[in-house]
């Protein structure tokens, strides 16, 4: 099949970028990303340059790929990173258009690839839990309800591609922070921290220049994984908890 | 991952607080973590300013509940609805304290809206050349619409039957019938209403559940239903309001 792309141009993070149209060839078993390697192997030969994009695994589980094709983060088809999305879900002539992920806190480095080290600040602010380094727990000292397992286990799916960002009017990292604050505060492990972890990962979030919730959900409508809205409520929850209950540490502990 | 803090300093002077980037490093030592840094107050967050948004939205909501069921009274007759009017006026303190909580409300519900939507554009400098809607309402990606009017209206609606300057010299204190009917023999008033109450039904076709979201309540058995609850709440009201108009130009009421 023949398609007519526009394609999203920029040498660098300085530079002004535009759209650039190319002509593309691709069969029905290619993944997006395969016909975009056809198209940069036809630019290489011409002696241009190749098309950025960000990728890794190409099965849908690192998180490392995404882009717009037609407006719609990953594409248009639902639960599906644009690795996994293939062209037989396209026509012969179809005209797209492939813009980046844009978003204040994603400054583009080049092309289609964006800069997500705001999202790996985020989870550095809170996305961790305390465990002991003793000798090893046996494996099921802890028990976890299997309701709660499974729900922990829908929010951990999130694999950081920034799509909620993206498909979001507002560039809010909503989806992604509740995928985050959820699924360590659904498990008996992320209690400890999980007054602390709401309010340090939603202030870290306000300092990047994420914008905020309208409870819209197009995040939720775009999101590979199938992240909920449900969890945002869930975060919002635990952070006005965590706001009313605050109290100040001990000045001294621990600090001698 | 960077975890460096200076690596983060890409919105200048808007940074002040490195110490939100260090705690993986620093988690054993939480004297060194900062104490405000990592920390965000309610107001400054768009977490807690939303959900001011929402209780605020919650009290004009029910206040338009009650209004609207106040205003339905025209249908009792004149007599009716001026004694109903004279007895709210008459409780001094109910008046002046509802006039207060309601004022306070569209305030601070002003304020978090305008410096959210702000903060909400400067979110997104470039505009996507192509973007469609995968998943969300019209009623929800217009609140920055269906909001700005409804201030228009409320201030109108109280130049028009509470202070009367917008009805002129044919306003009389305290004759709500009257005040009604005058008022809404004027048609392009009656049309202006009209509008402001389908602005009205949109704001609370989504309002009155995202406030639920707001406020950390979400369920897969009740969340569906609370939408359908809004859409219908909103609908009764906009009915409800609009029969107003309606029924004196139609010549029904007079
Ligand atoms: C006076 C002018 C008004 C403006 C400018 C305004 C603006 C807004 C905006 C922009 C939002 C979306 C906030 C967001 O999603 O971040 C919103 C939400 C809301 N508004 Fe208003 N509004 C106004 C009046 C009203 C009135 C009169 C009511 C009630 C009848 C109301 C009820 C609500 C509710 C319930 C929400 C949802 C809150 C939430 O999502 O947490 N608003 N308003
Ligand atoms: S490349 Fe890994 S998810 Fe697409």
């Amino acid at each position: 099949m023949k398609l007519k792309l526009h394609v999203w141009r920029q040498k660098n993070a300085a530079s002004a970028g535009r759209m650039v149209r190319y002509e593309a060839e691709a069969d029905e078993h290619m993944s997006f990303l395969e016909m975009l390697d056809v198209l940069n192997e036809s630019l290489i030969t011409k002696g241009e340059d190749p098309v950025a994009f960000d990728h890794d695994c190409r099965e849908g589980i690192c998180g490392a790929c995404g882009f717009m094709i037609n407006g719609v983060a990953h594409g248009p088809m639902p639960g599906t990173t644009v690795c996994q999305l293939h062209m037989r879900h396209f026509k012969d002539g179809d005209e797209l258009y492939l813009e980046p992920w844009r978003a204040a806190a994603f400054p583009v480095i080049k092309d289609l690839i964006v800069d997500r080290g705001a999202f790996d600040r985020i989870i550095a602010a809170g996305g961790y839990v305390s465990a002991s380094t003793g000798s090893a727990q046996d494996a099921n000292a802890i028990l976890v309800p299997k309701k709660d397992a499974d729900r922990a286990m829908d929010s951990a799916q999130c694999i950081g591609c920034g799509a909620c960002v993206a498909a979001c009017p507002n560039a809010s990292a909503a989806l992604f922070l509740s995928a985050k604050v959820s699924h360590l505060g659904l498990l008996p492990q992320g209690q400890p921290e999980r007054n602390e972890r709401a309010i340090k990962m939603v202030a870290a979030a306000n300092h990047e220049l994420f914008g905020g919730c309208t409870n819209i959900g197009e995040c939720e409508a775009v999101c590979p994984k199938n992240i909920r809205l449900e969890f945002i409520a869930r975060r919002n929850w635990d952070f006005l908890k965590a706001s009313c209950t605050f109290r100040e540490e001990k000045a001294a502990a621990g600090a001698g | 991952m960077k975890l460096d803090p200076s690596s983060n300093s890409r919105e200048n002077g808007k940074f002040e607080s490195p110490g939100v980037y260090c705690n993986l490093m620093s988690t054993a030592s939480s004297a060194l973590a900062g104490k405000t840094s990592s920390r965000i107050g309610f107001w400054e967050s768009t977490v807690g300013k939303k959900a001011v948004m929402a209780v605020t939205g919650a009290i004009l909501f029910l206040f338009v509940v009650a209004h609207m069921i106040g205003n339905l009274q025209v249908y009792l007759g004149q007599e009716k609805l001026d004694n109903y009017a004279h007895l709210l006026k008459s409780i001094k303190s109910l008046l002046w304290g509802e006039r207060v909580t309601l004022l306070l409300s569209v305030i601070l519900h002003i304020t978090a809206a305008t410096q959210l939507g702000l903060r909400n554009r400067r979110a997104r400098p470039r505009a996507y050349v192509k973007w469609a809607s995968a998943g969300s309402t019209y009623a929800s990606r217009t609140m920055y619409w269906s909001g700005p009017i409804l201030l228009a209206f409320i201030i109108y609606h109280i130049l028009h039957f509470t202070t009367g300057q917008a009805l002129g010299p044919q306003f009389r204190e305290g004759e709500v019938y009257h005040n009604m009917i005058v008022g809404f023999s004027f048609v392009p008033a009656s049309i202006a209403y009209i509008i402001a109450m389908l602005m009205l039904g949109m704001h609370l076709c989504h309002g009155v559940w995202s406030m639920f979201q707001s406020m950390g309540v979400s369920h897969p058995r009740y969340t569906p239903l609370l939408r359908k609850f809004a859409v219908a709440a909103a609908a009764a009201l906009v009915i409800g309001n609009i029969s107003i108009p309606v029924s004196v130009m139609l010549g029904i009421l007079k």
